[in-house]
């Protein structure tokens, strides 16, 4: 599990040293300084590490200067790699070349903390929009979160393309249909598209400095708002990350009910793109019924827990809610009609030629790709990634769950629509074992007041894919910084790239199989 | 496809009501609705979602009432594409700082009557995201709001009672 570890320790020798600040002690973490921080990673991409996250703080309070980190996984294993940035030189190294997905980490670093990625062939703001004032860094401590932002004359630099016939789309932020806002720019010859180019951060809310404000307990609630969908594995990723933090050992329930409403959310929320996708390709049936079986699941989640996302069942400390024996009745019930429902539904999906003639083929994410981004989730399994947090490196209580995870090589919108059909079986089986063996210890308690100036990690597999928080304690113990990376930070990247081939009546398609949350990404 | 008709016939009609999942209260806003909405808007309300800074909960809701349970059609309501078509704006989130201006566009957009429905606790008032550099609260801060439906996010029946209010007294 340390094999990250020991390589970096290798190559950089005296240089790298060991952190005892990040917590759990499952995940390990160097220090490294800031001439040898590209080094590292090139160290680790040659071990076909993938970047899972790169993010700054502010250490300031603590009487240093900022800090950049980046998060790399291999198999069972997170490094945490950080290095230190002073005030007055605010530049660090881009690690773009090495690993492509950093490309809008250190964007996003640049944009929201000033820290200038050297290297980094991209200079333009992102999230943080044109308008806004150069030097408005919110994530700064000496940024004031109430600060009213000016708006400044500003154009963003769209990438061109231009010859006879070529036209340009732009599409949004305002969509056709109930979604979340973001501007998309196709550049388009007939039908073709050449080049596709997001523009996000319309739905930026000042989340990750809003933490800052809030206690830890209170953070929660933040937690399971960062994206809607996805508010269980939210909440329960930063709960972990607490509870890693404060060294809080759960009760066993707890633990397996936070599991329960994790794969619940995950059946719904699949169910829901399924039909989505069919919907996209005007095969409505299909759209009706899958959106028949959401909303019955959801209903059963306001009877049983009392709320149909299950918003703020989940705390620091384990869970609000729990389950009697009728309620455990109820679910398997449910669970016995849902497949009797599901199944000649994927039968109708699998067999339907028109509909298999708009899926195959379309918006096709390749391995290598998929790899070199750095996907998750999903979108990383539809296209051979191996990936699950639940398996690679399991919570408790996947440690006592074994996981099959569905890898699909096609990578195109068909191999994301069928990863979801697997998991929502995957997921039905996994419930049943869930009310087999749910303990009748306590549902909560309390957790503990965190050490100043340390650090808490966790990774959750959502519905989407890996979510990942870190957490600092500030010099009193409050909350100095929360890192959020929902897997549309990586996985909107990938949607770029399979684009490129389509045709643009394709695109809500391809959109929907990948269907990544704006609001996760934008924070 | 004697696959598919087959299941839409096991299937039938589950738009409510209907036991035992019956909410009775569908039932009895969607007379209202539809009354309301025959007399006001000759059978038909055209509504423009706008999510203005949400973190897609409440859109989720917004969703299922279309979905066959609710099935907010058969009171003549449906959803366009474009602000031009719209009676009325169904607004969500806080407003962002970066959704200010297209908001602002999509209200000039929109022709009269131009009703403002402000949804969620976040359209209300900023929610949980409050009121900050990137957040400008409540979606009466930014254009003018002539109902709310608070809610967390607030379930399918809460919307459509929420619209019923909307547009009720209208005229
Ligand atoms: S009201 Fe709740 S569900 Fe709706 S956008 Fe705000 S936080 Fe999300």
């Amino acid at each position: 599990m340390i094999r990250l570890k020991s390589l970096v320790l290798n190559e950089l020798g005296k240089d790298a040293r060991e952190d005892d600040s990040l917590a759990p002690s499952s995940v390990s973490s160097l220090v490294v300084p800031r001439k040898r921080f590209a080094d590292a990673a090139r160290t680790l991409k040659k071990d076909y590490a993938l970047l899972a996250a790169e993010w700054a703080a502010d250490e300031t309070p603590f009487g240093r200067g900022f800090a950049v980190f980046a998060c790399f996984r291999r198999e069972q294993e997170y490094l945490v790699i950080k290095t230190e940035v002073p005030v007055g030189d605010a530049t660090f190294p881009s690690l773009t070349k090495k690993y492509a997905a950093a490309y809008r980490f250190e964007r996003q670093i640049q944009s929201l903390m000033g820290l200038t990625p050297v290297g980094n062939p991209d200079d333009r703001p992102w999230i943080k929009h044109e308008d806004w004032p150069a030097n408005a860094w919110p994530l700064r401590k000496t940024f004031d979160a109430k600060t009213t932002m000016q708006r400044v004359p500003g154009e963003y630099r769209w990438i061109r393309a231009e010859g006879d016939g070529i036209y340009e789309i732009p599409v949004g932020p305002v969509h056709a249909g109930i979604i979340e806002p973001g501007h998309f720019r196709f550049q388009a010859m007939g039908e073709d598209v050449i080049n596709l180019e997001e523009k996000l951060g319309y739905v930026h809310k000042g989340i990750e400095k809003r933490f800052e404000s809030f206690s830890w307990q209170e953070a929660a609630r933040l937690a399971g708002r960062v994206s809607g969908d996805t508010t269980v594995a939210h909440s329960l990723s930063y709960s972990r990350a607490v509870e890693a933090l404060t060294g809080t050992v759960l009760p066993d329930r707890a633990q397996w009910l936070r599991a329960l409403f994790l794969e619940r959310e995950r059946i719904a929320n699949h169910l829901g793109d399924l039909g989505a996708i069919c919907n996209d390709v005007a095969f409505t049936f299909l759209f009706y019924q899958f959106h028949r079986l959401k909303e019955i699941l959801l209903r059963t989640n306001h009877h049983l827990f009392g709320h149909r996302f299950l918003m703020d069942r989940i705390v620091p400390g384990g869970v609000v809610v729990d389950i009697d024996g009728e309620g455990v009745l109820a679910i398997t019930n449910e669970l016995a009609w849902l497949e009797r429902e599901y199944e000649p539904l994927v039968t109708i999906y699998d067999e339907n030629a028109s509909l298999e003639d708009r899926v195959r083929d379309a918006g096709v994410l390749r391995p290598e790709q998929a790899r070199d981004l750095c996907a998750v989730g999903i979108v990383a399994r539809a296209s051979g990634l191996n990936l699950d947090c639940r398996v690679d490196h399991p919570f408790p209580p996947y440690d006592r769950i074994s996981v099959n995870v569905p890898v699909l090589i096609s990578g195109d919108a068909h191999a994301r629509a069928w990863v979801r059909v697997e998991e929502i079986r995957e997921s039905i089986r996994i419930i049943r074992e869930i009310l087999r063996t749910v303990p009748s210890d306590g549902l909560i308690v309390p957790i503990g007041d965190p050490l100043p100036d340390r650090s808490g990690f966790a990774a959750v597999e959502g519905w989407r894919g890996e979510i990942l928080y870190w957490v600092q304690s500030g010099p009193n113990g409050e909350i100095n910084r929360c890192m959020v990376r929902d897997p549309s930070s990586v996985n909107w990247l990938g949607l770029e790239q399979c684009i490129h081939g389509n045709i643009v009546p394709d695109f809500p398609l391809c959109n929907k199989s990948f269907n990544q949350s704006y609001s996760g990404h934008d924070l | 496809m004697i696959r598919i008709l087959k299941h839409i016939f096991r299937t039938g009609i589950v738009t409510e009501p209907l036991p035992p999942i019956t909410d009775p209260e569908i039932g009895k806003i969607g007379v209202q609705l539809e009354e309301a909405i025959r007399s006001r808007f000759q059978r038909s309300l055209a509504i423009r979602q706008v999510d203005a800074g949400s973190c897609n909960g409440c859109e989720l809701e917004i969703h299922a009432i279309n979905n066959a349970f609710y099935n907010c059609e058969r009171f003549g309501i449906h959803f366009t594409a474009s602000p031009r078509f719209a009676d009325l704006l169904l607004v969500t989130g806080p407003v962002s700082h970066n959704m200010e201006i297209a908001l602002k566009r999509t209200y000039a957009a929109t022709p009269p009557p131009k009703i403002v429905v402000a949804v969620g606790d976040c359209g209300c008032n900023g929610g949980v995201f409050g009121e900050s550099y990137a957040s400008l609260g409540g979606v009466g801060k930014v254009i003018p709001v002539d109902a709310v439906i608070p809610g967390c996010p607030p379930t399918p029946t809460t919307l459509l009672q929420g619209i019923l209010k909307a547009i009720d007294g209208k005229f």
